[in-house]
């Protein structure tokens, strides 16, 4: 896709549980409504929402105190989150949706699936926490040097992707936006990502495709097998070359497999 | 100003090579290869000596507190040692605890029960301290989610002072302690409850609640009086602004120090076991001092607007030599009318009355630590005891059972 068709984005403010949180949604594209849900990296129209964009309606909300979205003190655990994207779903008159989740975001898409099945209609899972093997423990994202992180997320740690996951050392305001929207992950994952997904999933009813990078070495490629041995209509798409973030590590496979699914 | 001798208990016999070869002196530091309980036999005994003897010589009050997994501080309970010394302290000095983590415990009606005996204990020399704690202790050490250490640290609190305050038994709804019956026996001794002091790293919540509920708040760095000065002009513009009177006394400072006959001397008896310090016990690793939502939104904009972090990658690059550790105070060593004179100016720079001496470093040996301790209770102590009271401040936040030595 060339920069001149390039989507119209507009953003969206949605005012949720009377006032007390704000959330900014990215919109654009055309098409059947596709919810986005962005891991840890934060909201961004990347390359791969784009591609998303030219065959579907895209909303991608901004995580609670992350960036601009506002309200993460109201939501005390992972079941808040839940009910706050039903509440969000609802405001954006989404009865039912496409639904792709990253890493973090992938458990919240999971969590959402399971708590309610008949909202949505097709599920991609990009790596996504939520599971839990003691012989292949996640790492602790919070106690590791940021050279330590590229070299676990990324499959090619010196692709310029690294500069997205370590904020420039002399940006104060950079390493503040860095900070919160870490805080307001971990504030739901802390100190283990294990919060019950496991005795939630089966209720997950929509056909779900797992991609996976072959050398993530954040959530290891066993979890894929995890995930889909709980699901009722899962496969598994495994990405080599790529690491924890495989859509934007190794673009064209992963938007084939992603589109093809979704299609 | 009131002397409390501050024991860190720390392990004196780190490999040569510890710092070079682990990765952290908190959190996860082996305790199979580094922590020989056989040794920590020896040295709580003679951490207790150390702190038996201050009372025996004058200090105002003796300090312990609270840290996990931390080979500078092994002191899991607090509450333990402040038992064993509450027996031991014939001269009735303070027995300072700061203090107990509170976003650790939940129900932390266990702090007000164990408070409250040490307070009765202790025939109401207690001091209640209360830190937020750190974010190597709280998240990462005890797994407390980094969002939730200021709103546990709160609810705690508010559920500790109604358990001293109000009748018992009464019904709590909080948010981590849900109780339907709060009712501890015995409350404390000190009426209504025994000196409430914070401790912190300079977080602007925490001074404001030491302004709003008239609690002290003492300032534990290991960066000596220089640098903190950016920080505890902080803490009293933010008593000012709130209609706080500037009483010394509501501030507490904790500083290293080195006692010995000489100037000269004291750099030959303590450099070696200071270098330790510097070197080992504060090895940690930047990403263990903040896990991400430690600090609230507002105090991470104070952080990064005072370049907190920047100034503290800063202290940590400078050169650790006797001289310059010495120039930029991160210890005050020398002479006793030295250690005296820079005390003076220290606890007037940043205008504290409660000092926590810390006379134990690093590799210390026990007889060097007693003749630390020594010296200071002989010839410093006597130089430094009247410094705020000449002024006509008065203490309000002293224990009633301990001595008030301050006319003396």
């Amino acid at each position: 896709m060339s920069t001149a068709e390039a989507t119209n984005v507009d953003q969206r403010v949605i005012s949720l549980r009377n006032g007390t949180m704000t959330t900014r949604v990215l919109v654009g594209g055309q098409g059947d409504p596709l919810v986005y849900i962005h891991g840890a990296g934060g909201l961004m129209w990347d390359p791969f929402v784009e591609a998303l964009a030219g065959r579907f309606t895209v909303y991608a909300p901004e995580h609670p105190g992350s960036g601009e979205s506002t309200g993460l003190e109201e939501l005390r655990d992972l079941w808040d989150l839940v009910l706050y994207y039903n509440d969000l779903l609802d405001a954006l008159e989404l009865p039912s949706a496409r639904v792709v989740g990253h890493s973090f975001g992938g458990m919240v898409a999971a969590e959402v699936a399971a708590n309610n099945p008949e909202r949505v209609s097709k599920l991609v899972l990009i790596a996504p926490l939520g599971l839990w093997r003691d012989d292949a423990p996640i790492p602790d994202i919070a106690g590791i040097p940021s050279e330590k992180l590229v070299e676990l997320v990324l499959a090619d740690p010196n692709s310029p992707l690294a500069a997205f996951l370590t904020p420039p050392a002399d940006d104060p305001e950079a390493l503040f936006q860095a900070a919160m929207r870490m805080a307001s992950i971990l504030h739901f994952i802390w100190p283990i990502p294990d919060k019950g997904l496991d005795r939630r999933i089966h209720r997950v009813q929509a056909p779900v495709l797992l991609v996976w990078g072959q050398q993530d070495g954040l959530v290891p490629p066993v979890y894929a097998d995890e995930f889909a041995s709980r699901l009722r209509q899962a496969e598994v798409a495994l990405v080599d070359g790529a690491g924890h973030i495989p859509q934007l590590e190794q673009p064209d496979e992963v938007r084939e497999r992603v589109l093809a699914f979704l299609a | 100003m009131k002397s409390i001798f501050f024991h860190l208990m720390p392990y004196r016999d780190l490999p040569p090579d510890f710092e070079e070869k682990y990765e952290s002196i908190w959190v996860t530091p082996p305790n199979d290869v580094l922590c020989d309980p056989e040794k920590v036999q020896q040295y709580y005994k003679w951490n207790l000596d150390e702190l038996e003897l201050a009372d025996r010589l004058g200090f105002d009050g003796v300090g312990v507190n609270e840290h996990h997994q931390n080979g500078y501080g092994f002191m899991a309970s607090p509450n333990i040692m402040a038992a064993a010394l509450s027996r031991r302290t014939p001269n009735n000095s303070a027995i300072c605890v700061l203090g107990n983590t509170l976003a650790l415990y939940a129900p932390a009606t266990r702090v007000a029960e164990e408070f409250a005996m040490l307070d009765v204990l202790t025939d109401g020399r207690l001091i209640a301290g209360f830190p937020v704690g750190t974010s190597m202790d709280v998240n990462f050490c005890y797994g407390v989610t980094p969002t939730e250490t200021r709103p546990r640290f709160r609810e705690a609190l508010d559920l500790i002072m109604q358990a001293w305050t109000k009748p018992g038994p009464f019904t709590f709804n909080g948010r981590y302690n849900q109780l339907r019956y709060v009712n501890p026996w015995p409350k404390p001794l000190q009426k209504p409850y025994p000196p409430v002091w914070l401790a912190g790293g300079g977080s602007v919540e925490t001074w404001e609640l030491a302004a709003t509920q008239d609690y002290t708040y003492s300032y534990l760095s290991f960066f000596g009086y220089q640098f903190a000065q950016k920080l505890m002009g902080g803490f009293w513009e933010t008593m000012d602004r709130m209609g706080i009177d500037q009483n010394p006394y509501r501030a507490g400072f904790a500083q290293q120090i080195c006692v010995s006959e000489t100037d000269e001397r004291a750099e030959e008896e303590y450099m070696e076991h200071v270098t330790y310090f510097f070197n080992k016990c504060l090895h940690i690793p930047p990403y263990f001092f903040e896990a991400p939502g430690y600090r609230t939104r507002r105090s991470t904009e104070f952080a990064i607007k005072t370049n907190q972090p920047g100034e503290i990658a800063k202290v940590a690059l400078l050169e650790k030599n006797w001289k310059s550790l010495v120039d930029n105070g991160f210890i005050i060593a020398g002479s006793p009318a030295t250690v005296a004179d820079r005390l003076i100016e220290a606890a007037k720079t940043l205008r504290f009355g409660n000092l926590h001496a810390l006379l134990q470093i690093g590799s210390m040996p026990h007889d060097l630590t007693e003749k630390n301790i020594t010296l200071f209770a002989e010839e410093v102590i006597p130089r430094i005891r009247h410094l705020w009271a000449d002024d006509g401040w008065k203490h309000e936040w002293w224990p009633i059972g301990a001595d008030d030595r301050s006319t003396v």
